[in-house]
């Protein structure tokens, strides 16, 4: 198979804007599942609700999209009930941390065997770009008119603290990279976070001086630093630029786990 | 072969759960429903089902859909504020048409109420909990044998219908102790398979639409939005709405002689008691006491969809009367139904009628 056979054709055009991030996440995850060699009738794809959470309606497997928040629990009662299903998560930061924060630290705790891809747009896209538990501080959104001021969530380091197997970060910009670390995911029994960081050029973009899809893919590119090189400027004491964020793998690991086949 | 056992009210909901071939529960500890969750964590891994204690309410009934789509039969149970946690995503189950059970054990509410004591006041709750217009199926067992009966009969109604199915009980009933027939079996109704190359959504004969278990190729598409009959979402277009949800309440309102189940008793009354779930108790016995042919009762063991048509069993009904363990929530219903006076009885607090109560109100009609 090639990844655009899993691919629901009838159901093209998707609903996404032009430039926005979600397709390049979604084709290197199809790309991952692909490379892997998994079959569509033992995939499952679930969503909660949002831009992101449109994914699996775009894919050919058996797909739940559920309710705001809640694809992890849907997704456990899935994987739990079949544990030799293959069981993808796609959510949003909003999804995931707003609405979804408690399941979303339970799902890292149970490290439960599902692998979830995380689509940060850093805003509400699918409701109009409002701030997000995500939201950077200083950004517009319009519901931070004056500039965002409460600190954001680092979803992977929360991930890692509650007990997932598997975390990486990386954004739309590194796409081999983001391959790579779904595939790993899907590998590693347990909890598996993707965080990828994508443009929103509608929701985010627009306001923040990145109107361009291009312009916060450079941003992306420009601010992302590797974990190694993160965690050598701590062990030097090099301050680190707080516009700047870490990429990399931050955790891969064997701690016990629920819902893989006996 | 049926084995005589004393059980309580949850033990014979979870033991009539477990003969229906529940296979998953996914739950949050709550009282008056507690007992539920520790006899199926007991009692699930030995027969290799699933016991997952979730984090909150929302999750637990969020895992029980997800089992369902698994094909497995799949419950929760909880109380008041849990089930009122549980409404966004029972509306789901609606919208997608998933067969799930959900076990109510009312406590007294608003808010953290009575955690201790009977009520029937989320009977609205099942019903119009959740937003948007719709219809599911509601039984109230009146005793610990039909704990276990109707709980089990819960599933099968569930399949049939493809809609969320609710067991109405109470603490009284979920904590009394009572001599059972558990049975060998239970009749199982399995839920009926799409027909390959049929799509998952479209109606068929009787509405309700076969089903495309995960992992067995369907490739189906389930959105609790506005779908067509491939499961494709369709929000904008009002006719794909309006024939949907005029579907999803049809199949249920239009079966509503199928799946009623009640018990008439002296059928030429000119005062009828109708009651469901524990009250019924206190109206047998006070039906009992007055021997009189002109008192009559009308039980229901399933409350929603509400048989309109049982009403009209008493030819001679000059008044009904409508004990509930709420101001009066199914007696609303009822006067929508019939010309006939309806008189609520009500008790919250805790306390059930005494026959006595119920005795002096009759004889006031008489
Ligand atoms: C219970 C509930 N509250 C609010 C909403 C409205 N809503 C729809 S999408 C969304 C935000 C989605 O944001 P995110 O998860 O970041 O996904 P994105 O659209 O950015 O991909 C909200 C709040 C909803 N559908 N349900
Ligand atoms: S609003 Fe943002 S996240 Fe949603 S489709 Fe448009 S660009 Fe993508």
């Amino acid at each position: 198979m090639n990844y655009q056979d899993w691919l629901r054709a009838d159901r093209l055009p998707h609903i996404y804007c032009a430039g926005c991030g979600n397709g390049t996440v979604i084709n290197c995850t199809l790309n991952a599942v692909n490379q892997i060699g998994w079959a569509p009738e033992d995939t499952v794809f679930v969503s909660g609700i949002g831009c992101s959470s449109r994914a699996p309606g775009y894919i050919i497997t058996d797909s739940l999209h559920t309710t705001h928040g809640r694809a992890i629990p849907f997704a456990t009662g899935v994987k739990l009930s079949r544990p030799d299903l293959h069981v993808v998560v796609f959510t949003g930061d909003g999804d995931l941390a707003s609405i979804g924060g408690n399941h979303f630290i339970h799902g890292c705790r149970r490290n439960i065997d599902l692998t979830v891809v995380c689509m940060n747009n850093y805003i509400y896209g699918m409701t109009g770009g409002q701030g997000s538990p995500c939201t950077p501080l200083g950004a517009v959104t319009t519901t931070t008119p004056y500039g965002c001021h409460e600190p954001p969530f680092d979803l992977a380091s929360l991930a890692v603290a509650a007990g997932a197997n598997y975390v990486s970060r990386w954004t739309s910009y590194h796409v081999q990279e983001l391959t790579r670390a779904v595939k790993a995911g899907l590998e590693t029994p347990g909890f598996s976070l993707i965080e990828a960081v994508v443009q929103c050029p509608t929701g985010y973009g627009r306001r923040n001086k990145l109107r361009e899809a291009q312009d916060m893919i450079a941003w992306m590119r420009d601010h992302a630093v590797l974990l190694k090189r993160w965690k050598r400027m701590e062990e030097e004491g090099t301050p680190h630029d707080p516009t700047t964020f870490p990429v990399g793998e931050f955790v891969r690991r064997n701690l016990p786990v629920t819902g893989v086949p006996k | 072969m049926t084995r005589l056992e004393f059980m309580q009210g949850n033990t014979a909901c979870a033991e009539g759960a477990l003969a229906a071939g529940c296979r998953f529960y996914g739950g949050y500890p709550i009282t008056p429903s507690t007992e539920i969750a520790e006899h199926m964590a007991r009692k699930m891994p030995k027969i290799g089902g699933v016991f997952a204690q979730m984090e909150d309410e929302l999750a637990s009934i969020a895992s029980v859909i997800g089992a369902s789509w698994t094909g497995a039969r799949a419950m929760t149970a909880t109380s008041g504020p849990g089930f009122s946690l549980m409404m966004e995503n029972i509306g789901y189950a609606v919208m997608t048409e998933t067969p799930c059970v959900v076990v109510d054990v009312q406590r007294g509410g608003p808010s953290t109420g009575q955690p201790t004591r009977a009520s029937q006041g989320d009977m609205m709750q099942c019903r119009f909990g959740s937003h948007g217009d719709m219809s599911i199926i509601a039984v109230s067992p009146a005793s610990v044998q039909e704990m276990y009966e109707l709980t089990a009969e819960a599933f099968n109604l569930a399949d049939r219908y493809r809609v969320p199915a609710f067991v109405m009980t109470d603490e009284i009933i979920g904590h009394m102790r009572e001599r059972i027939e558990v049975p060998d079996s239970v009749e199982i109704v399995p839920r009926r398979p799409l027909e390959k190359g049929a799509l998952p959504f479209a109606p068929g004969e009787d509405d309700v639409p076969g089903f495309p278990a995960f992992g067995h190729g369907y490739g189906v598409h389930v959105t609790g939005l506005t779908h067509d009959d491939r499961g494709y979402p369709s929000s904008t277009d009002p006719h794909v709405h309006e024939r949907l949800v005029r579907r999803l309440v049809g199949k249920v309102e239009g079966a509503n002689r199928e799946i009623a189940d009640y018990e008439v008793t002296n059928p030429d009354a000119e005062v009828v008691f109708v009651s469901y779930g524990a009250p019924a108790r206190s109206v047998a016995q006070a039906v009992r006491d007055l021997d009189d042919e002109r008192v009559g009762h009308l039980r229901l063991k399933v409350v929603w969809p509400f048989p309109d048509f049982a009403l009209a069993a008493f030819k001679n009904a000059r008044v009904f009367l409508v004990p509930e363990l709420n101001l009066g929530q199914i007696e609303r219903e009822i006067a929508r139904h019939t010309a006939v006076p309806v008189v609520p009885i009500s008790e919250i607090g805790g306390e059930l009628h005494t026959p006595q109560r119920l005795i002096a109100t009759a004889e006031g009609y008489l």
